[in-house]
């Protein structure tokens, strides 16, 4: 498994990477909600945090902008300790939470002025940005109706608005797009990369696999515990398992069939086929599959394929809870 | 320090358009004062007069009559039954009838003359604390008396009301309810303004920005002051128009004590919202504050009447504080320095509310 961090190619301002964290850990009484994580993020990237409910990705972001003191371990953000500089971080970073968190009895443009106010921007700066900002996100015609009467993608647009209205050098999103449609999540990621673009290093957590397939880096997080991490591309080539395609009209039967197999990891359905993740240490995967279904005569074509990232998300949690 | 004052300004202006919207708690910001004074201006009174009465007189002689005629003269009862016996006279109050009784006794004359033990008698429905004791009052009536001199013997003690010489409630009551309706609205404002903050979310935003926890605080606390400062106002122009109230101190005083005092309740305001989480517990906790500050602080019962300990719990209690200023100042005419002893306990609950609520308030957030 690719262990070592993204390339930390072209940093945009100052060589030390955007976040820097090591052994970072959180208890909470008995629970341990982020074990150990080791991370160094580079500037001008987006990077992402890949893992279900509960893997300690929000607590991870929290310790990492100072809202929570860590139990043990260290992180740099930005140049500064934290959580002791967390004041002085405050103003470098934005945050958008999960759940959509400014005013809704307030307008589009009252909410981005308040933001503003929040962050003592000079009011020819502030009157400057929330122009901009309406016109980037689209929301010139909103500017007047009640934050609360938009629409979900529109919701999701003011708040990123809302987070970059200080021009963040770092940019925290805790699962963006839950509560957006397909078509506002690709506007919402063009909308991220552009942001990049200008230099903003971007911190997003999502259990979405295509979200994560758009990061530059990706750590995927299991338990609490840092379990892969790498680009998207280093986390499939270097899965930990082979992937074994079957084709089959007889899918409850193959399944059974792989499920019997000692080395099979796991077993997933798509669509009409199967994808196997089977031990690395099997020497000859397709040959034992095959010897398998023959074995149970189950009518099948087999074929060695590329890992997915949710084959590698799977090979990776499932080795944790081995 | 420019940024603060920034910042600070920022969530007040934020606040006042909220609070414009919302309509409800717009509403009660001038609705509840004048329901209240007019429900306790009018309702509540404490001066008991034109108690239904029943006479026995079974001396029938000149002096027993006009006796009667006195004690209606005096509007604490209205004569509405006669009865022939007392007996008589205990069935009428059993049922409710009367909650006096009069019974001037056969040997009336012979009383008066020897002087050695009371004329009549007086029957009270005792189940009525407030009955009791005006009719109490009564008992101290005069009886006529022959001869020179004046015709009736002085009392036994001469009664005298400072201040209110009518006796009128509305007098007493309206200066105290200025406290009572700011602890009631400024307490639940404030603290349902920063519980609905969290349980909308906005909290967990604006932890993240550079505002400070402090900074937060006074700038949604500003807004209600002003609003408790218009409430003042508004009670104090009914209860001039309206109950006649007197305002015989400074009205300098009044407000600089009305601050003082929307302070300390704001900031009581302030300690419960840290303490619930949902606006409906914010509610509660505000009406169990409310209750004890309603029935210990003397706006209701007299606090001399009241056990050591009540007393003492209710000199924690910033509405005790307030009454007695308040009072002091409208009724009496002193001023803010002249009972500045009871305006240093408001301060200093200001200031252990707002600490306390500052040091709760971060560990509220997870």
């Amino acid at each position: 498994m690719a262990r070592e961090p993204a390339e930390p190619a072209a940093p945009a301002g100052g060589t030390e990477p955007a976040i820097r964290a090591e052994g970072l850990t959180c208890r909470f009484g008995e629970l341990v909600a982020v074990d150990h994580v080791t991370l160094s993020i580079p500037r001008a990237r987006i990077y992402g945090f890949l893992g279900p409910n509960g893997s300690g990705k929000t607590t991870t972001i929290r310790m990492l902008c100072g809202l929570l003191t860590p139990s043990e371990g260290e992180a740099r953000v930005l140049g500064r300790d934290v959580p002791r500089e967390a004041e002085s971080l405050r103003r470098a970073i934005g945050y958008m939470t999960q759940r959509f968190s400014l005013y809704e009895d307030l307008s589009v443009r009252e909410n981005l002025e308040f933001m503003g106010e929040i962050y003592s921007l000079p009011r020819a700066r502030r009157r400057r940005r929330v122009e901009a900002l309406l016109a980037e996100f689209s929301l010139e015609d909103r500017a007047g109706q009640r934050a609360g009467t938009l629409s979900g993608g529109q919701k999701q647009r003011l708040a990123l608005a809302g987070a970059t209205i200080h021009e963040p050098e770092l940019l925290f999103l805790d699962e963006p797009t839950s509560a957006v449609d397909p078509q506002s999540r690709r506007d919402f990621w063009e909308s991220l990369f552009a942001l990049v673009d200008g230099g903003t290093t971007i911190l997003v957590s999502t259990h979405y696999m295509d979200e994560a397939e758009r990061c530059h880096g990706l750590a995927i997080l299991d338990a609490g515990r840092l379990v892969a991490e790498g680009s998207p591309r280093e986390l499939m080539d270097g899965i930990d398992a082979h992937v074994i395609e079957v084709e089959t009209g007889a899918l409850r039967a193959a399944r059974a069939a792989l499920d019997s197999l000692p080395t099979v990891l796991s077993v997933a359905q798509l669509g009409t086929r199967l994808h196997a993740l089977i031990d690395r240490a099997e020497d000859d995967p397709e040959d034992r599959v095959r010897g398998a279904f023959e074995a149970a005569d189950v009518p099948a074509t087999i074929e060695l394929a590329r890992a997915s990232l949710e084959d590698v998300f799977v090979a990776a949690t499932r080795k944790e809870a081995a | 320090m420019r940024e603060t004052l920034g910042r600070i300004l920022a969530v007040v202006r934020k606040e006042a358009v909220q609070l414009r919207r919302d309509r409800l708690t717009f509403g009660m910001v001038f609705g509840l004062p004048i329901m209240q004074l007019l429900l306790f201006g009018y309702a509540i009174n404490q001066d008991v007069r034109h108690l239904p009465a029943g006479v026995a007189d079974l001396a029938h002689t000149q002096r027993s009559r006009v006796f009667v005629a006195d004690a209606a003269a005096s509007q604490v009862v209205d004569v509405v039954a006669t009865a022939r016996s007392a007996e008589e006279l205990e069935t009428l109050m059993r049922q409710g009838w009367i909650s006096v009784g009069i019974v001037i006794p056969h040997d009336f004359e012979r009383r008066v003359a020897l002087g050695r033990e009371p004329a009549a008698q007086l029957l009270v429905d005792g189940s009525d604390p407030t009955v009791l004791s005006a009719a109490l009052g009564l008992a101290r009536l005069p009886v006529p008396r022959d001869g020179p001199g004046p015709r009736a013997a002085p009392a036994a003690f001469e009664v005298r009301s400072f201040y209110n010489p009518e006796r009128r409630s509305a007098v007493q009551i309206v200066p105290a309810l200025i406290g009572v309706i700011l602890t009631m609205t400024m307490t639940l404002f404030t603290a349902v303004a920063i519980v609905r903050e969290r349980e909308r979310g906005n909290l967990e935003l604006l932890i993240t920005t550079p505002v400070r926890t402090p900074e937060l605080m006074v700038g949604k606390i500003v807004p209600y002051v002003l609003i408790g400062l218009l409430q003042v106002t508004l009670i104090i122009g009914a209860g001039v128009l309206l109950f006649d109230v007197p305002v015989r101190g400074a009205l300098v005083d009044v407000y600089a004590a009305a601050l003082v005092f929307v302070a300390a309740t704001l900031g009581l305001g302030l300690l419960i919202s840290t303490l619930a989480s949902t606006q409906f517990q914010a509610f509660q906790l505000t009406f169990f504050t409310f209750l004890p500050q309603i029935l210990l602080s003397g706006f209701m019962f007299p606090f001399d009447g009241m056990p050591r300990a009540a007393q003492w719990l209710a000199e924690l209690l910033p509405l005790t504080h307030f009454i007695r200023i308040i009072r002091g100042i409208l009724l009496r005419g002193v001023t803010l320095a002249g009972i500045g002893h009871e305006l240093w306990p408001l301060v200093l609950f200001f200031v252990a509310s707002m600490t306390l609520s500052t040091l709760r308030f971060r560990k509220s957030l997870d």
